[in-house]
């Protein structure tokens, strides 16, 4: 309460003593040798993201989740597949388990994606951005690599750390060092959750808005973590929605050998459909911001 | 030195300004004036490349504002205060923008305490009372220490103390030198700030003049009269080519009249009256009767 009233009161001594002028300027200078203005504009971004506390709440949330779900789905196959006849032993695949909490966790991603631009327009602060930065242009790249930093970070630690306690708590049934497509899975894992991102970021750039993204996104990548991708009628249109095409490189497809679950397109061109994808809805928002009065 | 040449904005079939041309120049204090709906903040959005212009152009010192790399250090803007995200700190506010157009950490402390905000810097912007977050966003507008600055209804929601200091901030600010614009739709403040007005309605120019000149040519006053016979009154000063109208308290008024004449009239028509009376028309008044004029209607409503 005092702050308060200490902020309301108008500062009464240095104005009226020694004229606005010293109190206004700068006492120093203010414009120094003018750096590179994107760096400048990241570093702003950057600034931003640091000081709101739904970074932290969205890309913790997205970890422990990941996690967590994997940890449990591990500790399940432990348990009951001494108790399976051998073939289903032999079929297990370790990678499964370990990538099966991404499926969830990337939700808390896409949150993080889509408040990234979508709280913005919420508040108003976008006409602030424009304002300190006018370049249209300027300000999304600033932006989309400024999100793109932390949600990476998120993403390596997430992979590295699910990877460490499914095997642990896989224990017997972990997988094999030097296991085929295991290097693979763990690149394809953090490519997915950071292109997931920005992918996200770019649908809300597109729509201006975090809740409509949100209440777009969120249904269907929550359904394609049931399973979507995998209902026989359906997955040959499920198959390449943003959030599964990454599914074949992190064994979460099912065996690509079986015609049940097969895919049209190989690990690597599934994460370059997700490539794609976020390339789209990013160029996608950017016209719109281009275009639009904010 | 802010030039505005032929800005035009249409929405569909809507046009919000129409053709603006006026310059501001440094070392004044430039209002601003319209009522509210009038395309002043559209007229500003346009200034600043926020909105984009049907058509015309708006240089600020010689180049668009969108043609800067490092915009705050030459224009700084009070828009609305909403523009800060409620859930940042109002230190960390400023320094992202600091952080946007390289200016140093040190010049966020600064303004900070030039706008009486440094007790409160590590306060979240969202627990801040209108006024705070005025004077947040006016913080922001000195950052840079621009040369130009741009304020869109700076007083509104505003103690009297916050409106006095404003008006002596922005008074201060032309005396160095910079080129302050400002805009509002309340003629008495533009009165005791602004040295020049642009007054714009509907989008167009109704004009561009000094406060003084305005002021004079506009509130020339009018005589107010009580009459228990208010329609033959009216007949007769009508037909004398007298401007009337009926006040909400029942007496007339007449425009562009003197007393006297009113006197004169009234005894060689022998009507009754029980008072005539010269009243020198609040500027406020003057500048709806200026709107009024050029909408084709006298004064229209829809003020805050």
């Amino acid at each position: 309460m005092n702050g308060a009233t200490s902020g309301e009161r108008a500062p009464s001594g240095p104005v009226a003593r020694s004229g606005p002028a010293r109190t206004v300027a700068a006492t120093g200078p203010v414009s120094r040798t003018v750096g590179n203005p994107l760096r400048a504009v990241v570093a702003a971004e950057l600034t931003k993201l640091g000081t709101l506390r739904s970074t932290y709440w969205t890309l913790a949330a997205a970890f422990v989740v990941t996690v967590g779900l994997t940890a449990l789905i591990a500790l399940s196959f432990r348990t009951s597949l001494p108790h399976q006849p051998p073939q289903r032993q032999a079929d297990f695949d370790p990678l499964f388990a370990t990538f099966y909490g991404v499926t969830l966790g990337q939700l808390a991603m896409v949150v993080f994606g889509v408040l990234a631009v979508g709280v913005e327009y919420r508040s108003g602060s976008i006409r602030a951005s424009l304002l300190a930065v006018p370049h249209r242009g300027r300000w999304y790249v600033g932006k989309v690599l400024a999100a793109a930093v932390p949600s990476a970070v998120a993403a390596v630690a997430t992979v590295l750390t699910t990877l460490v306690v499914a095997q642990v708590v896989l224990g017997p049934y972990a997988v094999p060092t030097g296991a085929d497509g295991l290097s693979a899975a763990l690149v394809g894992a953090g490519l997915h959750l950071t292109l997931l991102t920005l992918f996200a970021l770019g649908v809300a750039a597109l729509l201006r808005s975090a809740v409509w993204s949100l209440s777009a996104l969120l249904p269907v990548f929550l359904l394609g973590s049931q399973g979507l991708g995998n209902v026989p009628g359906l997955r040959t249109v499920t198959q390449y929605l943003p959030d599964q095409t990454t599914w074949v490189i992190m064994h979460l497809a099912g065996p690509q050998d079986d015609p049940r679950w097969a895919r049209e397109y190989g690990p690597w061109t599934g994460v370059g459909i997700l490539v794609l994808w976020t390339v789209a809805a990013l160029v996608g928002g950017y016209l719109v911001l281009r275009r639009r009065d904010a | 030195m802010i030039e505005v040449r032929e800005l035009r904005k249409r929405y569909g079939r809507v046009v919000a300004v129409d053709g603006l041309t006026f310059t501001v120049r440094p070392g004044q204090v430039t209002g601003f004036l319209g009522p509210n709906g009038a395309g002043k903040s559209t007229t500003m959005r346009m200034m600043l490349g926020l909105d984009h212009p049907s058509g015309g152009e708006v240089l600020i010192d010689g180049a668009p504002y969108r043609a800067r790399s490092a915009p705050l250090r030459h224009v700084g803007a009070l828009l609305d205060a909403g523009a800060a995200h409620p859930g940042r700190r109002a230190f960390h506010h400023l320094l992202w923008l600091a952080r946007s157009n390289q200016i140093p950490r040190s010049r966020v402390r600064e303004v900070l305490s030039v706008v009486g905000l440094a007790d409160v810097a590590r306060r979240r912007v969202g627990t801040f009372s209108l006024g705070m977050a005025q004077r947040l966003g006016v913080a922001a507008a000195l950052l840079g220490d621009p040369p130009v600055l741009l304020f869109d209804e700076p007083v509104n929601g505003l103690d009297p103390a916050g409106v006095r200091w404003i008006r002596e901030l922005m008074r201060g600010l032309a005396a160095e030198g910079r080129t302050v614009f400002v805009s509002s739709h309340l003629m008495s403040e533009m009165a005791l700030t602004a040295d020049h007005l642009v007054v714009i309605d509907r989008g167009r120019l109704l004009a561009d003049t000094g406060t003084r000149e305005f002021v004079a040519a506009h509130s020339g006053g009018y005589v107010r009269i009580r009459t228990p016979e208010p329609e033959r009154l009216r007949d007769v000063l009508a037909g004398a080519g007298v401007e009337v109208r009926s006040a909400s308290d029942g007496t007339l008024r007449a425009y562009g009249v003197e007393a006297a004449r009113v006197g004169e009239l009234v005894s060689a028509h022998r009507l009754t009256v029980h008072e005539i009376g010269n009243q020198p028309a609040a500027l406020e008044e003057a500048f709806m009767r200026l709107v009024g004029q050029a909408a084709g209607q006298p004064g229209r409503g829809g003020q805050e």
